[in-house]
């Protein structure tokens, strides 16, 4: 039964997107809130909006009790996650669940197998896509660890089972160094996740960060082909383009067929990430992990297929098949997304909540702001620092660059640090515009150019 | 006896603890010295110390666990 009033438990431009959405397919909007976004843009713009608790996410955006009560109150039949807070926590879809509610997204137990870092790579493993050599399955015992290093050699890496998101990886270049990480590793797993198992992968050198966007409707599985996010700061993405750049054909077919074959073992629902480390030298990709949500760089996909992927995810949780065919699915141009963050690139992106005194955004073709921001807004201090997403879409890679230079020249946010100046930088270097990165470039490079970030 | 404040230096979620396994970094009744730690600031997902500018003994705090507190709020009281 298709959806009519929808509880957007999330905030800021995620919740915005998502509302956007909503309303273009007729659904009622009830906007989830904390105290402290009483004035945000998503509340003022929202059909009704509705209190779950004060400023910190853990008694708001967290509390699953509170939000669940919040979607009974306003009559909700259906909650999104967005992403971040509860979107990939399984006791919450299965919460919904329980209480009726339509969890827009996977079941509670496809987002526990790809939460737990082993299982995934096992099920990837069955279903033939491409792993990085290493462990198994969860290794407790630096002994055990020793065999899996035959396989992989060193630097090798340290994962936590249950982590994500980049959290808590260590790499190891000798013996040394793993005897000395491993019980660190092991403490801060147990500290983080109350999990204290890990796994060891080997460290793919100078590896670009690929990841196939994947849309279910829990029997069948399409893509929407790949995005290239290789451009990240402590393993947080930056700067997101679509297609990705120099991809052979021949590659992003096995790609995104691999990618497909993943989530549909799993029956997967909802729109999703199956993300890969490509070595371009070689052509091989390793599968990394699958994220089951939207993600933030959804709208470079969006830009390039033409496809809404936020009404699509609304449109299957209200029970409709896949809107598309593969072959209905196509590419055109190149897009390319820049974060923009409330941090402050001279003072080590330090994050820095305050007044924005004044806003002014830019305009013009091929351009797209996703952002819930006016002029006098206060960013609150008690979630992450994101800003505003820039994406602008042109009919090749140069056309897009050229857009985002002068969309970047027309923006100008007032009263705090951004990390727009980043981008100014980014966006003329030549590396940057050759493509010639990896996962591990941008760092260097900003200790490199630290004087003219300041 | 001279009554003090320690403020926090930042907007956030203020902390007592360096992780939620761990014991407080101060109890009430402890001893302060400048530039011990008494608790944690977390702005937008970044931790950071709070290092008192004050010695004495710590009285009470002013603000409970994981709540949110503006720049310049009042922490906790120190006295001698």
């Amino acid at each position: 039964m298709a959806i009519r009033t929808l509880l957007i438990a999330n905030r800021s431009e995620i919740a915005l997107r998502i509302q956007r959405a909503a309303r273009e397919l007729g659904i009622r909007v009830v906007q989830a809130h904390s105290a402290a976004d009483r004035d945000s843009l998503p509340v003022r713009l929202a059909d009704e909006a509705v209190e779950i608790g004060p400023p910190p996410a853990k008694k708001s955006y967290l509390a699953i009790p509170a939000i669940i009560e919040a979607a009974e109150k306003v009559g909700a039949d259906a909650v999104h996650p967005g992403y971040g807070f509860l979107a990939e926590n399984g006791e919450f879809a299965d919460a919904c669940e329980v209480e009726g509610l339509v969890f827009v997204g996977p079941t509670g137990d496809t987002i526990r197998a790809m939460g737990d870092k082993v299982e995934a790579r096992r099920l990837a493993a069955e279903a033939g896509v491409p792993t990085v050599p290493g462990s198994a399955g969860r290794i407790h015992e630096l002994e055990e660890a020793r065999e899996v290093l035959e396989r992989t050699g060193f630097p090798v890496m340290i994962k936590a089972a249950a982590g994500g998101g980049g959290r808590g990886i260590r790499v190891a270049r000798d013996g040394d160094e793993l005897a000395r990480l491993w019980p660190q590793a092991r403490a801060e797993a147990l500290a983080a996740f109350g999990d204290g198992g890990l796994y060891l992968e080997k460290r793919i050198e100078r590896a670009r960060h690929v990841e196939v966007q994947v849309l279910g409707d829990g029997h069948r599985v399409i893509h929407l082909f790949e995005r290239d996010c290789s451009l990240q700061r402590r393993r947080q993405k930056v700067w997101e383009e679509a297609p990705a750049v120099r991809l052979d054909p021949a590659i992003r077919e096995k790609l995104c067929a691999a990618a497909v074959r993943l989530a549909e073992r799993v029956r997967y629902k909802g729109a999703g990430t199956v993300e890969f480390l490509f070595d371009e030298a070689s052509g091989a990709f390793y599968f990394l992990e699958m994220n089951t949500r939207i993600q933030v760089e959804h709208p470079v996909t969006e830009e390039i297929t033409g496809i809404d992927l936020v009404k699509a995810m609304l449109e299957i949780a209200g029970g409709a098949p896949l809107p598309f065919r593969q072959e209905e699915v196509g590419v055109r141009g190149h897009a390319i997304e820049v974060r923009i963050n409330a941090e402050d690139p001279a003072r080590d992106f330090a994050p820095h909540p305050g007044r924005i005194a004044s806003l002014e955004l830019p305009g013009g073709p091929g351009v797209r702001i996703d952002a819930a921001l006016f002029a006098g807004y206060e960013v609150p201090p008690f979630y992450d620092s994101l800003l505003v997403k820039l994406i602008t879409r042109g009919r090749d890679r140069a056309e897009a660059l050229a857009r985002l230079e002068r969309a970047l020249a027309e923006l100008a946010i007032g009263g705090i640090p951004t990390t727009a100046g980043l981008h100014r930088l980014l966006v003329r270097a030549p590396e940057v515009r050759n493509w010639d990165v990896h996962t591990d470039w941008l760092e260097p490079w900003l200790q490199s150019n630290r004087q003219k970030l300041a | 006896m001279a009554k003090k404040e320690i403020l926090s230096p930042l907007p956030g979620t203020f902390y007592r603890r360096p992780a939620p396994d761990q014991p407080p970094y101060k109890g009430e009744g402890d001893a302060v010295a400048v530039g011990d730690v008494v608790g944690l600031v977390e702005v937008m997902k970044s931790f950071n110390e709070v290092k008192s500018e004050v010695a004495g003994r710590l009285v009470r705090f002013l603000v409970e666990n994981e709540e949110a507190v503006m720049a310049g709020q009042p922490l906790a009281e120190l006295e001698g």
